[in-house]
Formats: C-alpha cells, structure tokens, sequence
C-alpha cells in the first residue's frame, strides 16, 4: 500500500501549477537536473477524481456541527400534540423496543416544547423563535429535513458516525475524503480546517480528533485544527529568536541540501519533501494572515456581532467564510455544548443565542459575496432529544432529528422529511446519515457508489455498504 | 547462490495425482486430516504436512471433532467430487492403526517431523512459470473485484445461486444418484462455450457481467485473461493464503535447511524473478549506509560516529555478521520491535471512547520490550498475550501479557448500555485478533457473511465468543473518577519488589512489639480503664429549628432533620438533666439513608457547616448565663478550606470564636461525609446546674452556600477529666463496654478494649508512630508501583449472532466458540475444557500451529516489510481473496516455513533476512530499472523509506545528544503545545509536561493519548491505535515540516546538538565535518559544505547583532543552554544543526 500511497501523496503536492521555490542558489547548486521543474510538470491534476463523475453545483462545504445533540423539538421540527401530552406517559407503541440512553428504566414522559414556533419568511418555514436572526433572514434561504435518523445513541460513535460513515474508528472523516478525491483550491493552507467554540451551557462534551482524522487514507488528507489560542496552526509559528528572514534562509538551506542530496540518490520522495518545506514557509505566513481579521470593514463586524479573535462561533464563522474565500474544500466548525440533558428551556435558548448570529452572518456574508451558491453550508447534530422528559431536559435520540442546508445547490426555502406527531421517529421520507453523505458528495460532482478506497481488501466507501441515495429532492 | 526448483518428480503432472487422490478420499476423512498438498514432495519440512482443509469448498466441514466433522463431511454430496490429491500419503498410512496414526497428526512437532520424513514422497506441482495462467495470481482477483459481491460467499447478496468462489460454481457438479447435478460457467478449453465468458461479452446490457449498476467494468486485459485461462482448462484453486505452505526442500531430502540455504534460496528466488523481469540487481550498499540501515532497521537508532568508526575499521569477513549480532543483542532491539507490534495489538494509554480517560498499561509495554529482547519465542508470545491468564498458575508475566485482551477501547460514557458496548468490545476483539495474527478480515462478518472470503457471520460470533469470558463491564461506570477499569495486576519493578519485601518485614516486626502483652501495657491499660468516663447522652425538654426543619427525636437520642430545607438555621436545644460537673459536650453528627448522599449535613453532598457552638444556662430563677467553652477538637475537619478561611480548614475551633473571625467560618467535613463524626468542646470550669435550671445549646449553621445544616446529631456530656479531645473519643460500639462497670465486662468485650488501647497507649507512641511512617512508605510505594490490566476468566456469557449487527436483536442463535469453519482442522493440544467448552487457550494454540496457514504467513509477510519497506503481499492487512497476490509466493511460503523450522525465533528470522544479499542491497537503481518497477517490486534495489514516527524523534535526540535510553516504564510526556487537549472532558485535562529524563526518552514511550495523540506522532503517521493497525501510511506534509522546523523539542535538539557541535575542536569546516558525520555518518560535500558555511556566517552575524535573538533561540527548551559558550556562535551552529535535522536524508532510511 505504502508505495501506492506515496504517490498519490506525491501526486496531489506536487500537481500544483506556479510553486516557485525560492531556494537560494539552487540553480546553480543543482546544475542540469531538475528535479523541481519535474515536480510541476506533472500536472494540473490536484485530487484523484479526475475528471469529476459529473458536473459539481458546488466547491465547498462549511459544516456548522452542533456538538452534544441539538433538541430539534426546541429549534426546528415543531410538535404541538407533543404539549398537550405534557407530562403524560409516551405511548409505549412508540417506545417499545427503542434504544434508550440515560432514561434507561425510567418512567417515560411526554415534555412540552420549550418555546414557540412561527413561520418565517416568504417562504414560510415553521422555526423556533430562539433564532431571531437566522429565521428572520435567512429561513427562506435553508432547506430543512427533518426527518434523519442515526444508528448511535452515544455521543462518542454517534460523531465518529455522522463524520465517517461508520461506529468504528479507523475510516476517513468526509473532510478527508473531499480532500482526498478533489484536492483543495489552495496551497498555502491545509485543505481541511476544523475549529472549535465552546458554548456556556451544557455539559462541554468531548470531542475526539478521530472526527477529523484521515482514517486509512494518507496523512496528509487529515483535517487540521485552527486553534482560538497559541498558535492557531500547531507549529505554525517560527521558534522564539528566529524571525522570517533567517526562518527562510533555514528553509533555503534545507532546499540546497535536500537538491543537492536528490542529485546523489534520485529520490523522487526528496523533490515531494522540498516542496512540503515550501508549502510550510508559506503556510507560516499565510495562516497568521487569515486569523488576522482587523482589517475586515466594519459593518462585517457589526454583521457577525465580533471583532473576532475570541474564539466564538461568530468569530469562527468569519474565519470560516475567509477559508473558503481562500479555497479551502471543507470546513468543520464545532459548537460543543448542545447536550441539554437538563434545563433544556434556558440552554437551548442560550446555545442557539450563541450560535444564530454567527449563522446567519455566515449566510449573508457568503451570498453577498456571491458565494452560497457554490458554498454547502451544513447545520445538524450527531442526533437529536427525546421528546420524554429528562428531568427538566431531555436526553439522547437517535430516530429522528433535523438538520438543515444552504447554498450549494440545496433548495432554498424548502422543508422535507417529518417526525411523528411526537418528534420520536422519521416517518415521512426518512433520510439516513449515510443519503446525507451521499446527497453531499453528489453536489460535489461526485459518484458516492464510485468513489472508494482499498483498505482491508475492500472497496471502502465514505457511504459504506447499506444501500443509500442520493436525495434528489432536496437539491434543484 | 539460488537453489534449482524442484524438478517434477516421477513424471506425474499434478492434475493427474490429483485424479488419482478422488479414489482415497474416504480414508483421507476418516482421520480427519486431508490435503492435496500433503507429502507432495520431497525434502518435506515439518509443520506442513497435515490438517488443512483447502477453501476449494467452504461448506460446513470440520468443527473440533475432527473426526466426527470428517464423517459429516464425507456424507456431504458437494465432496463427492472434490478432487483430492496426496493418494500416495494414503497408501502409506493405510498400513498404521487408525488410533495411532490420529495420535501422531495431533502431537507435537517432533513426531510430525519424523512421520513426514518417514513418508519421503514426490508429488509435483506447477511451477510458476510465466506462461501458463494462474487462477489465484491472476483470475481470482479479478473476480473477487468484480463478482464475488455477487457471486461470492454472501449467501444472502448471491445471485441466480452462482458462486464463482468455489470449483463446483465455476465447473459445476455432476449428477449423480440423489445428487442432483448444476452446470458450470466454465468449458474447460472453450472460452466460446463457456457461459462466463459469454456474459463478460455480451452486448446486450441485460446479460452484460458485471452489471453496469454495479459500477464496476472489466478492463480488456481482464478479460484476455479469463479468455485466455478458460483456453488452458480454467482449473481452479483454492486461494493461496488459506493453502498449506508450498515449500521446496533440497535434494537429498533434510528436514530442515541451514541457515546459509535459506540465505541462498530467499536470494535465489528473488534473483530468479529478475532474470525473468530482465532487472539488473543494484550492487551492495556501501557499508556506511548498510550500516546506517541496520542500526535503524533493527535498533531504531542512528549509530554515533564512534560506532560508525568501528565498523570501518572492522575488516574481518564477519564484520557485517558480528554487527548484526550486536544489534539483535541490544535492549534497544526489542524498543523496535515494540513499535512494530504496540500497532498491531492497539497498545494506548488512554480507553478511546469519550472522555478518553487514562489507563495504566504500560507494564505490557515492558512485556511486549522484554519478550522480543529475551527472543521469546513467538508461539509463546501468542500464546501468553491471548489467553497468559489461563495457563496453569500463570506467572505475573503471563498475567501482564494476558493485558492484551483488555487493551481495547472501554467506555465511561453517562447512558452508555452495558450490552451494547460488550458487544462492542467483543467485535473489536475479534477485528484485533483476526488482524494481528491471521491477516484477515473477519470483522467484515460481523452484520453480513464475507463478501470476498470464506468467513460467515456465525464464524464472527463464534470467534467472538472465545472472549465471552473476559470480566469486564460494558459501561465503566464512575471509571473517570476512580480510573479503575476493571482487573489490574500491579508490577513492581525488582527494586520496588525488594523494597516492598523489607517494608513488609519491617511492619511486622513493630506490630509485634504492639502486640505484646507486657505487664506494663497491661497495668496502664488497668489505669486507663478505671479512669475512662462514658458520655451521658443529653435527654431534650424541647428542640426547635428556628426555620421551621422538622427535628424528629430518634431512639438512640438523635434527632433526624427532615422536612423544610432551609438554605441558613439554628437548632435550639433544650435539657434540665446534666450529669453534675460537666467537663465538656460532644455533638455527635450522624449519617441517615434519608440524606443527601447520606448525610451527616443536608446540603445536596452531605455536608454540613456548623458556624457556632454555644451553651447557655438558663437559672431558675430567670437570668442565663453564656458557658464558658475552650479547647474546641474533632474527630475529622475538612481540609479543603476556601479562599479566606482564616484557620486554613473547617475546624470545629471556627465554631467556637464567637464568629469572631467572620460569621460563616465553622465544622465540616466534605472529604468523609456519609460517616458519623464528633467534634468535643470543653467547658472552661466543671458546669454543674441546680434543680430548676436548664441548659439551652445553639448550633448555628450560617454558611453562605446554602442547606450547609446538620442533618442528624446526638448531643452528650461526659465528666471526665480533661483534657477531654475528640482524639481520645471511643469507637461508638466501645462506649457501650465503657458504660458496663469492668466486672461486667466479657473477655471479649475486654480483648476489643485492649485493642483498641494499644491504638493509644502512650507507651506504644513511639512504635505506633514508626509503623505510621512505614504503612505511609509502603503505601507511597504502591502507588509509584504501576499496575496494568490483565484478563481474568469469568463464567462465559452467552453470545449470540447479531442479526446485521443489532444488539438489541435477541433472536439470534446462541453460539459457543469455534474456530472459521473455513479454516477449522483438528489442532495439536487443543483442549476444550471439562464442558466441552473451547477457551482463549485453544485459540491461541490454534493460531500458533505449525499447519495454520495463514500466522506465519501474516507474521513473516509483516517481519519483511520492517526489512524491506513493502510487505511480499503488499497488503498486511488482508491476506484474503481481496489482499494482494505476493510478488513472491514461495519466497513468503519460505520464509513462513523458516518460522516454524527455527521454532518460532524472531531473532534468527530477521538476522536470516537482514544477511541475504538481496537486503544488502543499494538503495540507487539506474533509471531504467525504476522505470521498468517503479514500485520495487521484484527487489533489484533496496527501499528507501521515511523512518517511523517515533524514530524520527529517537533519530534526532540521539544525534543531539539528549536521548535517555532507560528502558521500559510509565509513559511519558515530552513538550506539547498548551491547550491541545482542550476539547476532552470527564475530566477536564491539561498536559503537563514531563520533568527531567522524561522529556528525553524514545517515542515509543510517548503517553498514547487515543482521540488526541502527541501531534508531532501523529502527523509522522502514527496510529491512534483505536483499532489494529498493520500498516502505517507514510506520508509527506507540510505539516511534518513545520514539526520539524519549530516544535520546541526538535529546537532543543538542536540547540543542544550546536553545543557539541560548538566544542568540537577545529574551525568552522571541522566543525561541519563533525556535524555530517554526527548526523549523517559521512562527510559533506564541497557543495554541501558551501550551503551550511553559508547559513552559518549568515546566522552568526545576525545573532551576533542582536543577542536577545539567540537567547531566545537558546532558551527553547527545559535544558539550561551552555554558558561557557559563545550565544551568537550557538545560535548560527543552531541553525545549522536545524538544518541538518531537517534533511530528507535525516529522516530516511536508505
């Protein structure tokens, strides 16, 4: 496997038109062999589809992850049978024989919606009123589902599932594999960004890298954490008393050496290293460059509701739209604090306050920038709430929940899929996890049953091997 | 010198033998033990002959009853027709007993070896000549890409009931009576007539194969090749991996061959496939890079520049040979191996799942070291790690090896289901140990048969239940807290040993002295006695809370709060009846079932904070006067004191200042709530009250933090002596012995009343303090003392098959072990226990026996990567229908024989590998032979490869001179960038850099933190080790880079490496030249030189211009910078040394 994935590894870096290495004297010093200039020359070609399976609506995803499992019965997916069964029993034809979390053996009660729902917009989309600023702008521009449902009802596997297609560790998260089959549209920043906010409510659930990480598919496809503090990029910083010139001169010298070295052992592994030291130089500079948000206008600010720089949703969702201005493939922005097993009123209320504005800027900035339409904005949970009590909250669900798109080709203003009169299961036009994935990589120009990786004998896929689609009804 | 291939003996095609082998296959049966291959040819190695049932039919066959599965099978129409070859075998055998020969095939090595030898046969098989087409190295995988999906081992995904797996699909079966027979697709010789090919063909998109649905499309050479394979006779054969060993011996017919000869044959084959490739093999390295080659290869390590020196000067014809010795003799070998094998058994510090919480392993680290150094051999290794807990009185070793079935993730996860996740770590199991060993792919079969080979569903949960009687929980409930996660076993190391041992000597020898019944003890324990006084549990005339909590009188004088909680209160208590000359009260706080976490206080973790203690006596005739109360004490005081209690802790002394420090100050006791405690207060002089009078006690509880109130309390005097101190208070089940005068006291209640003197006797402060400080040093001791997991056996659970996986599904058969029925045979020393029952024990057997075809194979192929960057199979993870087809067949055929012909010795394996010429090998190919195998296939050339994670950081602190070789121990943690952890939780983490040596160990030691592993690891490809890992991906980043170039460990190295650079004797080129040898092991170039003085008289200007810089550069790190050296000239070697340590040659092993 090692040496294929060498040079697929080697393909994608060095396919890259207008690298120019700045190595000093290294003309000179490697005479007639050109190793670089073999380097370029082998292509425009940058991930492992080509060409795509068909033509892409969209370049890029942002995926708003609502880490904990946002309650779609506060937020998205209205229930009014379920307040007047408020604090009667769930009917057991419901539960019967349903995987239950922490309520495991306790009575099961109905537990009213917390808040109040109206239409929005032209287009009239029934959304909770804990977001004024996402409903009022932007309902007409989402295209909600809700009826998903999940095969975890813990948070660990549950995540590991929603990002990798499977329980088990070990497979590629969808950023990976995007990078994997269409490359990225930059070179001077990793192609698949991950960051993290922490809210103030709930139960700070953890969240493991194994959401980001490359699985079997080859280091360098894994998804890379933006950081709120230290460097955001780890590493990224030069060591304390090197500034740029002699960073550059280091790097230059390591190009010599390395050309030099290439001369002697013709390691086509050495012109690949080269230009990874250059792509890291760069990076040096330009990552620094994309956190710095002071020179965004004003009503940007005014927009997001954030000078930026503090690590908040917001923050991160203006960071989000200048990645993708950059041409970054995927961006994975975590908002970890939506697991309201109590107190489910004033949390969810609370976490969505946190999140709505950053959103809804994101979807306003994107479209003014004549972005949404090539951008996938996605918003979801790894599942949903029960609609029995908790206490004051409700607990893990994972037959049916919401999530809702933008941009990318996904209809605007459009509702699909529902729930029970419960909220409990998906019953109309119930769409899985894996359609989800499948529907995604088609916006993308990408066959999902095509579109696979050799591990373990198999041609593994990011939708794995139940039978999915492709929910042709949620895109125009 | 290659050794000829065996010639065909007898003039026998194996098509004809075969034939003839249909004649005797009842016989073959009827002991259980049938294979075509069987005494096939001359010079027979043992641990080939017997026992493995080819795949060529994956119906039922055999179970652990070999014989009765035999029978079973011999009914089995399908084997009517299955041709078995190795007649001649039978011949021979005939003439032995059954039960003899039964007993033979299913003992121990030696006796196989002579049996084998006795049968001294010649039966030919094909060569792998280039012309004919091979069904495995050429049509199986087309087929098992394109149609097994379909037409595969799934019985529930295959369609029109054709399987193309098997011989009887391809060729059919003929009918016979009360058989009915089935076509084939495949017309021996006729591509035209045979239905395959006709459907590859066909145009009609209905008919065309594969579908196009299927997304799957055959390529024209494909379909050549089928064309052309059904032209030879489209014979079929089962798949190469399931198939005994193919291995040719020497004329003359020993049993085993030397060492030389394996050399010879492993380079004869190699070389044999470059004449026929027309590939030119690369010269022999230089022996600077062979030198550096092994130093990496076999010890993870850079030699330094004296070991480099003395393997130049060494001029001896053995110089190479003797080098490997030392290596393969060195602690840092089984460091290497441990890399190697930690990946495949999922070693980690930390449970995966959640909260990702740690847990203490690392002994079976030490383990995994210490058995490749000890050269233990590999069935042992297996056999101890799979099931060590159920050899006879296991050792502590074995016990820390058996830790490898516990090394899975775990969950601690609140809603977490216990059956879930058993069944979770049951699937894991069975993906591990079907990885680590076999090589194949059996957790595929966990919701559906195998797609591609020949494991069925019921063939997962049969291997799963081998584990079912592994204790352990699914939910690890409360594990984040306490860290325990199930059976541990703690390892001393020699020394802690020794010290426990003089400890525990120790200890005895004063409890002795304690426990002497000296008359002098005995007469102050008389004194003591007489002079105890028992308190006099206070009768109330009236209690009342003053918030309105219900105080419920209890019978043992207690009152009981309940009722209205409220956040602040006072009890008022009331009582005219006190002993005369009262000396001092004692509030007794009690624990209830009907509190908070049982109490004694009713906040909601059951505490308490008493504010104030105050007695007033109320006189008869009106005015009260305020008693006088000193010298405050507890049985126990909350040591967790806030910010600004002004005693530093909760002590009853707060309760008893006339809230002279502050109102909210008082008694509580967080740490040990749910237990009763007592805090004593003094009168200042004997309180005595007249008829009439009364006292009136307070407790107030004013704490901030709200419901800080009693919960139950009993209030009493005493007029004994004072000092009366909480210190001197009895046991409570002592004071009612107390209250009996000594007459009436039992022996035994005085033997308890003895005990308990001796626990305060004066006399024995002396030896009780000792042994205070010794129970504090041994207990110290343990807790430095590092345990591990283990396995421990409990009665099985039940375990069922899961309908496509659902735990939930109860309906599923219920299934005890067994081995894959595809692979299943009689093996030597399995022995099920007394119901039956196959144990973990029988599974590891099994997997190590010599006849298992697939361990040695998986072993070796994974062994041959470590040596030459790809494996023969260059798929180490699935030696299955979907793996790849070895470039060299019989070289791994070989070389997994060489396993079992030296008895499982790791050592002589790879020192046989690692002196054949083909691994002493140049690295440099001419341009043509890169071309013409760009992959290095057929091996005319070494490998070059990126070191491994951990090596790159070993490589690095070696050369800069920081590395601490110490072996074995805890993990530990190097330099990590703050915050990294910042999304785990239960709990909350923050790395704390390790101290000292710790920061400077090998990678392998790293603290393996699952879900967010050390990044500069991580980003060199090392694996999470959540799941078994048998092949890193080495891949090639900016992002190594950037480790490379700013990580403070790697800034320190080289700094570090600049100060020796710095003191080498000489000028600035010297000094460069010691800088190549030291890093690289040879000297730089002109050119090379050009560069770096370049970089250098750049450097040192500029930190020569500002010195703040290199001080700053200087100061990365924990290690104090050097101050007897020039700081501008450090920091310019710095540079340098940064740039050395950045060089793709630095981190490749060429």
């Amino acid at each position: 496997m090692s040496s294929h994935i060498d040079w697929i590894g080697r393909r994608t870096f060095l396919q890259r038109p207008g690298i120019s290495l700045g190595a000093m004297a290294l003309g000179s010093l490697l005479g007639r062999r050109t190793w670089a200039d073999q380097a370029d020359a082998l292509g425009a070609s940058k991930g492992t589809i080509q060409p795509l399976h068909h033509a892409p609506k969209a370049k890029r995803v942002i995926w708003l992850y609502m880490a904990g499992g946002m309650t779609h019965l506060e937020t998205f997916d209205h229930k009014p049978k379920l307040a007047q069964m408020h604090g009667k029993p769930m009917p057991e034809s419901i539960t019967k024989g349903q995987q239950i979390a922490q309520l495991q053996g306790q009575k099961l009660n109905c537990f009213a919606p917390q808040h109040s729902f109206k239409p929005w917009g032209k287009s009239g989309q029934v959304i909770s009123e804990i977001w004024p600023q996402l409903a009022s702008k932007c309902a007409d521009d989402m295209c909600i589902v809700r009826s998903l449902h999940t095969d975890a009802i813990n948070h660990d596997p549950a995540h590991t599932f929603m990002n990798t297609g499977s329980m088990i560790s070990g497979r590629p998260a969808m950023g990976s594999w995007l990078l994997y089959g269409l490359g990225a549209e930059t070179e001077n920043m990793p192609g698949f960004v991950v960051m993290v906010s922490t809210g103030k409510y709930g139960q700070r659930q953890p969240i493991a890298a194994r959401q980001w990480h490359s699985g079997f598919l080859p280091g360098q496809y894994q998804g890379v954490e933006f950081r709120g503090t230290g460097d955001p990029v780890l590493y990224v910083g030069n060591p304390k008393g090197v500034d740029v010139q002699k960073q550059r001169q280091v790097v230059d010298a390591i190009a010599s050496l390395n050309g030099l070295a290439d001369q002697r052992l013709e390691d086509p592994e050495i012109a690949t290293r080269v230009r990874q030291y250059e792509l890291a130089f760069r990076m040096q500079a330009s990552v620094p460059e994309l956190m710095d948000v002071s020179k965004e206008p004003e009503h940007i600010f005014d927009l997001y509701g954030t000078k930026g720089g503090d690590g908040s949703f917001a923050s991160n969702c203006l960071l989000a739209r200048r990645l993708a201005e950059r041409g970054v493939r995927f961006i994975q922005l975590y908002h970890r604090d939506w697991d309201h097993h109590g107190a489910v009123k004033a949390h969810s209320e609370g976490t969505a306050k946190e999140v709505d504005q950053g959103v809804a800027a994101l979807i306003t900035d994107l479209k003014q920038r004549d972005m949404l339409k090539d951008t996938i904005l996605v918003f979801g949970s790894e599942f949903g709430r029960t609609p029995m009590a908790q206490g004051d909250g409700r607990d893990h669900h994972l037959a049916g929940f919401t999530m809702w798109f933008a941009g990318g080709g996904f209809k605007p203003g459009f509702s699909y899929g529902a729930t029970d009169e419960f909220g409990y299961h998906a019953v109309e036009n119930v769409v899985s996890v894996h359609d989800i994935h499948a529907t995604l990589l088609h916006q993308l120009g990408i066959d999902y049953q095509r579109f696979s990786y050799k591990f373990q004998g198999l041609d593994s896929r990011l939708t794995g091997v139940e039978p999915c689609r492709v929910v042709h009804e949620l895109i125009s | 010198m290659p050794v000829p291939r065996p010639s065909l003996g007898r003039g026998l095609s194996r098509e004809k033998v075969v034939r003839k082998g249909w004649k005797c296959r009842n016989r073959l049966f009827f002991w259980g033990r049938a294979h075509p291959e069987v005494g096939s040819r001359s010079g027979l190695r043992p641990g080939r002959a017997a026992g493995w049932f080819p795949p060529e039919d994956w119906g039922p066959l055999a179970n652990r009853n070999g014989r009765q599965a035999s029978r079973q099978a011999c009914k089995q129409a399908k084997w009517a027709t299955r041709p078995i070859a190795g007649n001649e075998l039978n011949v021979e055998l005939k003439n032995q007993s059954k039960p003899e020969l039964s007993r033979m095939l299913s003992v121990r090595r030696p006796i196989l070896r002579k049996l084998v030898a006795t049968l001294g046969l010649l039966v030919p098989t094909a060569t792998w000549a280039q012309d004919p087409i091979s069904f495995n190295r050429d049509i199986r995988p087309i087929l098992s890409d394109n149609c097994f999906f379909c037409h595969g081992p799934d019985k529930n995904k295959r369609e029109a009931d054709l399987r193309l797996d098997t011989n009887e699909g391809l060729h059919g079966i003929a009918s016979r009576p009360g058989i009915e027979g089935k076509p084939g697709v495949v017309v021996p010789g006729k591509p035209q007539e045979s239905l395959l090919i006709e459907r590859i063909l066909s145009e009609d998109a209905q008919d065309h194969m594969p579908p196009a649905s299927s997304g799957k499309k055959l390529t024209a050479e494909q379909i050549e090749l089928l064309k052309r394979w059904v032209a030879q006779g489209g014979k079929y054969e089962g798949h190469w991996a399931f198939l005994p060993r193919k291995v040719a011996g020497q004329a003359g017919g020993a049993i085993a061959l030397s060492d030389q000869q394996i050399r010879d044959r492993i380079d004869g084959l190699i070389a044999a496939d470059l004449t026929k490739q027309g590939l030119v093999p690369s010269p022999k390295a230089d022996r600077i890079t062979l030198l550096r080659r092994l130093y990496m290869d076999l010890i993870g390590l850079p030699p330094t520049e004296d070991q480099v020196q003395e393997f130049l000067a060494d001029n001896s014809p053995d110089a190479y040979q003797k080098l490997v010795d030392r290596l393969l003799a060195s602690p840092h070998f089984g460091e290497r191996m441990a890399m190697w094998w930690m990946d495949l058994v999922r070693y980690a510090d930390s449970v995966g799942y959640h909260g990702d919480q740690e847990m203490s392993v690392s002994p079976f680290r030490e383990y995994v070291i210490r058995s490749f150094n000890n050269n233990k051999p590999f069935d042992t290794f297996t056999i101890e790690q799979l099931a060590g807990d159920l050899l006879p009185a296991p050792t502590l070793e074995q016990r820390v090896a058996s830790g490898y079935n516990r090394l899975g993730m775990m969950s601690a996860e609140g809603g977490v289901q216990d059956r879930e996740y058993l069944a979770k770590y049951m699937a894991e199991r069975v993906r591990n140990a079907s990885g680590a060993w076999l090589g194949i792919t059996l957790g595929c079969a966990e919701c559906h048969d195998h797609k591609f080979d020949p494991l069925s569903t019921r063939d997962f949960y049969k291997f799963g239940a081998f584990f079912a009687d592994i204790k352990e929980r699914g939910l690890y409930s409360g594990a984040n807290s306490d860290g325990n996660w199930g059976p541990f076993v703690k390892v001393p190391t020699e020394q802690e040993q020794q010290e426990l041992k003089s400890l525990d000597q120790q200890m005895l020898q004063v409890q002795n002295l304690i426990d002497q019944n000296t008359p002098e003890l005995l007469a102050d324990f008389d004194a003591w006695q007489a002079a105890q006084v028992p308190w006099t549990t206070l009768k109330a005339d009236a209690i009342v809370s003053l918030e309105g909590a219900t105080l419920k009188a209890m019978p043992d004088g207690s009152f009981l709060a309940s009722g209205k909680n409220p956040s602040t209160d006072s009890y008022l208590f009331t009582s005219s009846q006190l002993p005369a000359g009262v000396t001092a009260f004692r509030l007794e706080v009690l624990p209830d079932d009907s509190l908070p976490g049982k109490g004694p206080g009713r906040a909601g973790n059951g505490n308490f904070v008493l504010t104030e203690f105050v007695v007033h006596h109320r006189l008869a005739n009106g005015p009260t006067n305020n008693v006088s109360l000193a010298n405050p004490s507890a049985t126990y005081e909350q040591i967790g004191a806030i910010e600004g209690n002004p005693y530093g802790k909760w002590s009853a002394e707060g309760a008893l200042d006339n809230d002279a420090k502050g109102r909210k100050w008082g008694w509580a006791v967080m740490e040990q709530v749910g237990k009763s405690h007592a805090a004593i207060f003094e009168t200042a002089e004997d309180l005595k009250i007249g008829p009439g009078d009364s006292i009136v006690v307070g407790l107030w509880q004013n704490l901030d933090n709200p419901q800080h109130t009693i919960g139950r309390f009993r209030l009493s005097a005493t007029t004994a002596k004072r000092p009366v101190r909480a210190s001197t208070s009895l046991p409570t089940e002592l004071e009612g012995v107390l209250a009996k005068s000594q007459a009436d006291r039992s022996d035994e209640e005085r033997a308890k009343l003895l005990v308990y003197y001796r626990s305060i006797a004066p006399r024995l402060e002396p030896q009780r303090t000792e042994l205070a400080a010794l129970r504090k040093n041994r207990d110290e001791l343990e807790k430095r003392t590092a345990s591990t997991l283990v396995t421990e056996a409990v009665p099985p659970r039940m375990v069922r098959v899961l309908a496509r996986g659902n735990w939930m599904d109860e309906a599923g058969e219920v299934v005890l072990p067994a081995f894959p029925q595809s692979l299943a045979t009689l093996t030597a020393g399995v022995t099920p226990d007394s119901s039956g029952r196959l144990t973990r024990l029988d599974l590891a057997k099994w997997i190590v026996d010599p006849n298992h075809p697939l361990t040695t194979r998986v072993v070796s192929n994974r062994l041959w990567k470590l040596f030459f960057g790809a494996g023969i199979s260059r798929k180490l993870d699935d030696l299955g229908a979907q793996g790849e087809w070895p470039t060299h067949p019989e070289l791994l055929d070989e070389l997994a024989q060489w396993m079992i012909d030296t008895g499982w010795d790791v050592k002589r394996w790879i020192k046989t590998v690692v002196m054949t010429e083909s691994y002493q090998r140049s690295s440099n190919a001419p341009s043509d032979v890169r071309d013409k195998d760009p992959y290095n296939r057929y091996l005319a050339r070494q490998s070059r490869f990126r070191l491994d994670a951990e090596m790159v950081r070993d490589n690095a602190l070696s050369v800069s001179g920081l590395l601490v070789t110490k072996l074995g121990g805890r993990s530990v943690r190097p330099y990590q960038p703050p915050g990294y952890w910042a999304y785990l939780n239960f709990p909350q983490r923050e790395w704390q850099n390790g101290a000292g040596e710790e920061l400077y160990r090998r990678g392998l030691y790293t603290h393996w933190q699952r879900q967010y592993l050390h990044p500069s690891l991580l980003v060199f490809d090392a694996p999470n080790r959540e799941e078994c890992t048998a092949e890193r991906p080495r891949s090639n980043t900016p992002l190594q880079s950037l480790v490379l170039l700013n990580d403070p460990a790697y800034i320190e190295a080289a700094r570090s490496f600049a100060e020796l650079i710095a003191r080498h004797t000489g000028d600035v080129s010297t000094k460069l030249e010691y800088a190549f040898q030291r890093a690289l092991s040879r000297s730089p170039t002109d050119k090379e030189k050009e560069v770096l003085v370049g970089l250098y008289t750049s450097h040192f200007e500029q930190f020569k211009s500002s010195a703040a810089a290199a001080k700053e550069l200087l100061s990365v790190g924990s290690r104090p910078a050097a101050s007897d050296l020039d700081v501008a000239e450090l920091a310019a070697w710095t540079s340098v040394a940064r740039a050395l340590m950045n060089l793709h040659e630095f981190i490749t092993r060429y």
